[in-house]
């Protein structure tokens, strides 16, 4: 469904996409993982044809890309990163201006919008204008609109960022619905747990680089030991230099707080019953180890 | 710069975007138009009347007239430069409502399209007015040859909504606009033919002034008010063309580098 070779993107003197290949399969939920500056945004504007790639190849829905992008664009749902929806227009109104835009002619529109609307939970606010929404409905405007004329790839960037827990569950089960229509989904994120929840496979990406790449349950599993016991309190540091070094197979102070990754924790919560003044938790290692791992804890911006 | 440099490809896809503004237009329909309007209109009446009564004839014409036919030019210009620069940055800008546009199957040059092909219509409607008051004022000599004012205004519509796109794609903010209407709009008003007589400057000013897109609007549509087949037509529109698409290739490829990098 989607195909990207060596793609590169440069501005200035930084190379913000260096050399990326990515492979969606059609009906697949692909994630783009990656921290702030990684290149997501400008990987999903060089996928649209909006912006030229420097070097690459893209195919997007069996259309070469940047060379047929309008042909291509018809066939793709966009959720940007930051909501535009048009303040000028109420919400039934930016459902029929955008599908306008595709082309649509206004009777098929209009017979598209009662079932978007009630798909973003929105039917009694049809006549609402958009500054009267908050954030989550904003968000499922968004992916309504996206959806008018019914494509067959959906591109999603950061579609939950900014919202409240129960907003994200809202989005979340709107996109199992589209996954369970066989929609592909291509989505953009830095929150792990949605990662896991929705997408088959993902890639981890950093400097415009794939540093990882596939279904989430492998990458933690090939990437990461099993268990993670996370150890803060008095007496860290001595407990670090005499029993973290041999106990665990890999760790990592942060601030506070250290990541002991292993995959035997109950000989390192045998031992930590030896240091009363430390308290710890004990989990599961799950998809942000993986990415803290491969993509540091250095803040990006 | 080169890279971004490319001839536009026209589609008829600018239409939804011209649609866009339209509807949004619709619903403030009223308001918009007598805002636009009152403001040409009294000072065409104001001096028209106030000056002209101090005045023997300008140009051959009765001063309201003269000025009438100035103001048609001027108020198309004012409303397309203003369409281009405040809202169409709006919604570039501020409203990203382009960006959202871009998402679909169009390319800048048809969003671009549909800015100039709205902006011109709506300074069509502010030539219109003026027009009307010419004829409910008895202003005109042949009212048959005033109907060829009204593709005259959208012609100066579109030459100035191109030559306004090419603020849009420079401004950082709305204050940019200022020093376009300082040094560009208020300038020409001063220079063309609106006001008096562009006889009545210095020669070498004259010269300048021969080549500013107002002139060729304006001489245009003074002779046709008057009843008279206007000069040089083909040089006049022409000009009024080339400052126009001129305008709307230069703005594309300075938009594209704005948004499309
Ligand atoms: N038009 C541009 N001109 C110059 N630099 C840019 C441009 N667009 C993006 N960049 C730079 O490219 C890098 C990658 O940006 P991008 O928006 O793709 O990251 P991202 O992964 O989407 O980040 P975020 O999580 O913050 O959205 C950043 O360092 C950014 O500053
Ligand atoms: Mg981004």
């Amino acid at each position: 469904m989607l195909k990207a070779r060596g793609l590169t993107k440069t501005y200035g003197d930084t190379e913000v996409v260096r050399g990326l290949d990515l492979e969606v399969r059609r009906g697949e939920c692909f994630g783009l993982l990656g921290p702030n500056g990684a290149g997501k945004t400008t990987t999903l504007r060089l996928l649209l044809g909006l912006i030229e790639p420097d070097a690459g190849s893209i195919e997007l829905a069996g259309i070469a890309v940047p060379q047929r992008a309008r042909e291509a664009r018809m066939k793709v749902g966009v959720v940007p990163q930051m909501d535009n929806l048009d303040p000028d227009f109420s919400v039934r109104e930016n459902l029929l201006a955008y599908g306008r835009y595709f082309g649509m002619g206004k009777a098929a529109v209009a017979a598209r919008v009662p079932e978007l609307l009630d798909f973003a939970g929105l039917a009694s606010k049809a006549d609402a204008q958009i500054s009267q929404l908050s954030g989550g409905m904003k968000r499922r405007l968004t992916l309504a609109r996206a959806l008018v004329h019914d494509p067959d790839i959906l591109f999603l960037d950061e579609p939950t960022t900014g919202l409240d827990p129960q907003a994200r569950h809202l989005i979340w089960q709107g996109l199992r619905r589209l996954i369970g229509a066989g929609k592909t989904i291509v989505l953009t994120t830095h929150f792990m747990d949605e990662a896991e929840r929705l997408t088959d496979r993902l890639a981890i990406l950093d400097h415009g680089r794939v540093v990882a790449e596939g279904a989430p349950r492998g990458l933690i599993e090939s990437h990461i030991e099993p268990a993670v016991v996370e150890v803060f309190g008095e007496g860290l540091a001595d407990w670090t230099e005499h029993h973290a070094v041999r106990l665990c197979q890999r760790f990592e102070t942060v601030g506070e707080t250290l990541f002991c990754y292993t995959s035997t924790p109950d000989t390192v919560i045998d031992a930590l019953r030896h240091a009363p003044a430390l308290r710890y938790l004990h989990r599961p290692s799950n998809l942000e180890d993986v990415f803290l791992k491969l993509t540091g804890r250095d803040l990006r911006d | 710069m080169s890279h971004f440099f490319r001839l536009p490809r026209l589609s008829w896809r600018f239409v939804p975007v011209w649609q866009r503004n339209y509807l949004v237009w619709k619903k403030l329909a009223i308001p918009s138009i007598l805002g636009n309007l009152a403001d040409p209109m009294l000072y065409m009446l104001g001096l028209g009347y106030g000056l002209g009564s101090l005045l023997p004839n300008v140009g051959g014409m009765p001063y309201l007239t003269f000025l009438a036919a100035g103001t048609v030019a001027y108020s198309t210009m004012n409303a397309a430069t203003f369409e281009v620069l405040y809202s169409s940055f709006s919604r570039m800008h501020v409203q990203r409502t382009w960006d959202a546009i871009l998402n679909a199957p169009l390319t800048l040059d048809d969003v671009m399209l549909g800015e100039l092909t709205w902006a011109a219509s709506k300074s069509l409607l502010s030539g219109l007015a003026i027009l009307a008051v010419i004829w409910g004022l008895g202003l005109y000599g042949n009212f048959w040859m005033t109907l060829w004012i009204v593709p005259v205004v959208a012609l100066v519509g579109f030459c100035f909504g191109g030559m306004g796109l090419v603020m849009n794609a420079l401004s950082p903010s709305y204050d940019f606009f200022l020093y376009y209407f300082t040094l560009v709009i208020t300038p020409m008003v001063l220079l063309c033919g609106v006001f008096f007589p562009v006889s009545q400057l210095p020669a070498a000013v004259q010269g300048v002034s021969a080549w500013l897109p107002l002139t060729h609007a304006i001489d245009l549509a003074r002779p046709l008010v008057v009843g008279t087949v206007p000069d040089n037509v083909a040089l006049h529109v022409m000009a009024l063309l080339i400052y126009g698409s001129l305008g709307y290739i230069i703005a594309l490829a300075l938009t594209r580098r704005r948004l499309l990098k």
